[in-house]
């Protein structure tokens, strides 16, 4: 169960590499996690993340699971359910793929779509079911403040948050009153080994302020989250500028 | 839940079905909403039908919601309603005795027994919990050196156990101990015998003194708390340097009938129970309305008001025992993000347990405005019954400051080392692996229950978050 500051007690992490769930793991166990279940296509690094976690005194298990395959969802997170409750889970699975390449490839761009979007649109309807049939948890979702307004520069990955980010906040409006919480999380450009080698963005931020960001959001009951916290009146600005203007902006 | 255990007049009829639906609860710091079916049994039969036909997550009875933590709540599983039932059955206004059922708040025994010149033995901060609450909180009050919890004043209790039956209690009995603070994981009272305490009027002549700092307040605690029926001190958790753990003493007892001054409209009407009610705090207040200006405002000019020193004063008994019942809804003043109460015992020869806390709650400069130090009577004999002999702390803090859970935890392990406990009633956020080491009967606990009820009917939010 969740404590009275929203820290859960058992997670599961859909996309167990990725380095901002981890970092939220690392916190997390810090405080009153004692069960982590890592969900990812089996490597070495899923198994090098679960030994480093159990350093820190969590249980740790892994489960075989893939955004690609959404048949195996069911039965992949059903077992991971039917061990007991958990209290918060972490949809972090999420690939960048690459613009210019991308729109040459049709196939490659599908990849990244099916991956962010209904890879996540799959996970995200078996684990609120779950969630909601013990009528308490988070769905915490990664998205991208890339989802908020698709860019000339990255607008294949852009519409897949655009997508996994409405189908988040339309399925917290269906679990509203469910015991059942979702929070939807927007991080600008994160320094992580998904963005090595970009160039940074303005108000760049990295995989530890996303996840206290998201400890605060789970104690606030937050819906939405921006990391950092400015983002959310930039966002706002440029979602209302004119698509002449914001079609030149550097960014 | 196995079909063999259900009888089958209530299969299937809908008769004795209770009437359902589907919600969130949180406890009364408003803090971790979960989602269940809540029941409202109106018989003894529906209850029992909501207990045998509750699925596999089981179920809970809830009373009134004063319980701050997550006790009264059960996610994904069956909340039992227990105020429907709600019927005084038999006074004894002789001997002293009443029979009611679980969902009788105190402040309805108040209204019914007042006039018949009894009073409930025990009586938490607020009238409105219910006996049921009460048993299985083993709430205790400010006559706690005196009288002890609540449970010490129960004669007999029918408990309806996870088979469906009800089981007549009496103290003595393991059933008893386990059911006394066992939070309802025994099962799902029915019914209890109280003995009352007589009273000669409805007014509560009272003593007021300051403390200047904690060792004065311990010192005059000590010293004259046995001459009180009633005793506890408001302290000022904001006050800081030599006035560290300043407080205001308030200590008293029923008044007799010739304390009433001569043809006076309390004289004329000796038990009337008198208890106004302001217009409920509204829903919406911002979150950090309680912050550290105003609560030091407050402090400071609650501990000024208060009399350097009176004896005798008239006070209505809802004034002296419930003054944050005049505003109904009052932990709504927290905002939506809600509040958490932390409530601690340490045992007499451990001061200096408590003296650490509090200078290190008053450095961290916690905006806590309830905070109450109370020592404590005999230990009760419930298994996991909160009161040992010694001292006990209490304070409120809004759930969204900074940094608070980390500090709770740091408090919680010097209370464990210290050899003291927390408040189960009031917990909402203790770390699972402290508990074993606060409350020594923990394991017999979890035995009985594993024997009583094999299937793990009786379960809430609480009891799967530390594992009881």
């Amino acid at each position: 169960m969740k404590d009275a500051f929203g820290l859960p007690q058992s997670l599961l992490v859909l996309g167990g590499t990725s380095e901002i769930a981890l970092a939220t793991v690392r916190r997390l166990v810090a405080r009153r996690t004692r069960t982590v279940w890592l969900a990812g296509r089996p490597s070495p690094a899923l198994d090098g993340a679960a030994e480093q976690l159990r350093g820190l005194g969590a249980e740790v298990r892994t489960v075989a699971f893939d955004a690609l395959d959404p048949e195996a969802h069911e039965e992949a997170l059903g077992k991971v359910f039917a061990e007991g409750d958990i209290d918060l889970v972490l949809l972090a699975f999420g690939i960048l793929g690459d613009q210019a390449h991308d729109e040459r490839e049709p196939l490659n761009a599908v990849r990244v779509a099916q991956t962010n979007y209904t890879g996540a649109v799959s996970a995200g309807l078996v684990a609120a079911r779950a969630l909601q049939a013990q009528g308490h948890g988070s769905l915490v979702v990664l998205s991208s403040v890339a989802g908020e307004r698709a860019r000339r520069a990255n607008f294949i990955y852009g519409s897949s948050k655009a997508g996994l980010d409405a189908f988040a906040q339309g399925l917290g409006d269906a679990l509203h009153g469910t015991g059942v919480h979702v929070m939807v999380v927007r991080p600008g450009f994160v320094r992580s080994r998904m963005t090595e080698g970009m160039e940074e963005a303005p108000l760049t931020t990295t995989p530890g302020a996303v996840a206290a960001a998201i400890e605060l959001g789970l104690r606030r009951r937050s819906e939405t989250v921006w990391v950092p916290g400015t983002l959310r009146v930039v966002m706002s600005a440029l979602r209302h500028l004119p698509r002449t203007v914001f079609r030149r902006l550097p960014v | 839940m196995s079909a063999d255990t259900v009888p089958d007049a209530d299969r299937g009829t809908g008769a004795h079905r209770p009437d359902a639906d589907w919600g969130t609860v949180t406890g009364w710091g408003r803090t971790a909403p979960t989602g269940g079916l809540l029941v409202r049994p109106r018989t003894y039969e529906e209850a029992a039908v909501a207990v045998r036909e509750c699925g596999a997550r089981g179920g809970i009875a809830r009373g009134l919601g004063r319980a701050y933590g997550d006790a009264a709540q059960n996610a994904g599983g069956a909340v039992l309603d227990m105020t429907a039932l709600d019927r005084v059955h038999a006074i004894d206004a002789d001997g002293g005795t009443v029979l009611c059922d679980a969902g009788v708040s105190l402040h309805r025994l108040m209204e019914v027994l007042l006039p018949l010149g009894w009073f409930v033995p025990v009586t938490p901060g607020t009238r409105y919990v219910t006996v049921g609450g009460a048993v299985g909180a083993d709430i205790h009050g400010k006559n706690h050196h005196v009288s002890g919890s609540f449970t010490r004043h129960v004669l007999s209790l029918e408990l309806l156990t996870a088979d469906g039956t009800v089981r007549t209690v009496t103290p003595g009995t393991p059933l008893f101990d386990a059911t006394a603070g066992g939070m309802g994981l025994t099962g799902v009272i029915l019914t209890a015998t109280l003995r009352l305490q007589p009273v000669e009027t409805s007014l509560m002549s009272v003593d007021t003194e300051r403390a200047t700092d904690l060792d004065d307040l311990m010192a005059r605690l000590t010293a004259t708390d046995h001459r009180y029926r009633y005793s506890v001190a408001w302290i000022d958790l904001l006050a800081r340097g030599g006035a560290t753990g300043r407080a205001v003493l308030t200590r008293g007892d029923h008044a007799p009938l010739d304390a009433l001054p001569a043809r006076s409209r309390a004289r004329r009407a000796p038990l009337a129970f008198r208890a106004s009610r302001l217009p409920a705090a509204p829903d919406l207040v911002p979150d950090g309305l309680l912050g550290r200006t105003t609560v030091g405002l407050f402090n400071e000019v609650w501990y000024r008001k208060a009399p350097r020193f009176s004896r005798g004063r008239l006070q209505r008994i809802s004034a002296f025992f419930h003054p944050l019942d005049g505003v109904p809804h009052w932990n709504r003043v927290y905002g939506r993000g809600g509040f958490v109460q932390y409530q601690f015992v340490v045992g007499l020869g451990r001061e200096e347990a408590l003296r650490g806390i509090v200078r290190r709650v008053s450095a961290r400069r916690c905006p806590s405005f309830l905070a109450v130090l109370k020592r404590f009577g005999e230990a009760d004999p419930g298994w996991l019954s909160f009161p040992v002999p010694g001292w006990t702390l209490a304070l409120d803090v809004p759930a969204g400051l900074p940094g608070l859970g980390a500090f709770l935890d740091e408090l919680d392990e010097e209370v464990a080392r210290a050899g003291g406990r927390v408040y189960l009633a009031k917990d909402s956020r203790l770390r699972p692996d402290l508990l074993a080491a606060m409350y020594p009967r923990l394991a017999d606990f979890r035995a009985l229950r594993a024997e009583l009820d094999p299937r793990g009917v009786f379960v809430s939010d609480l009891a799967r978050r530390l594992a009881l």
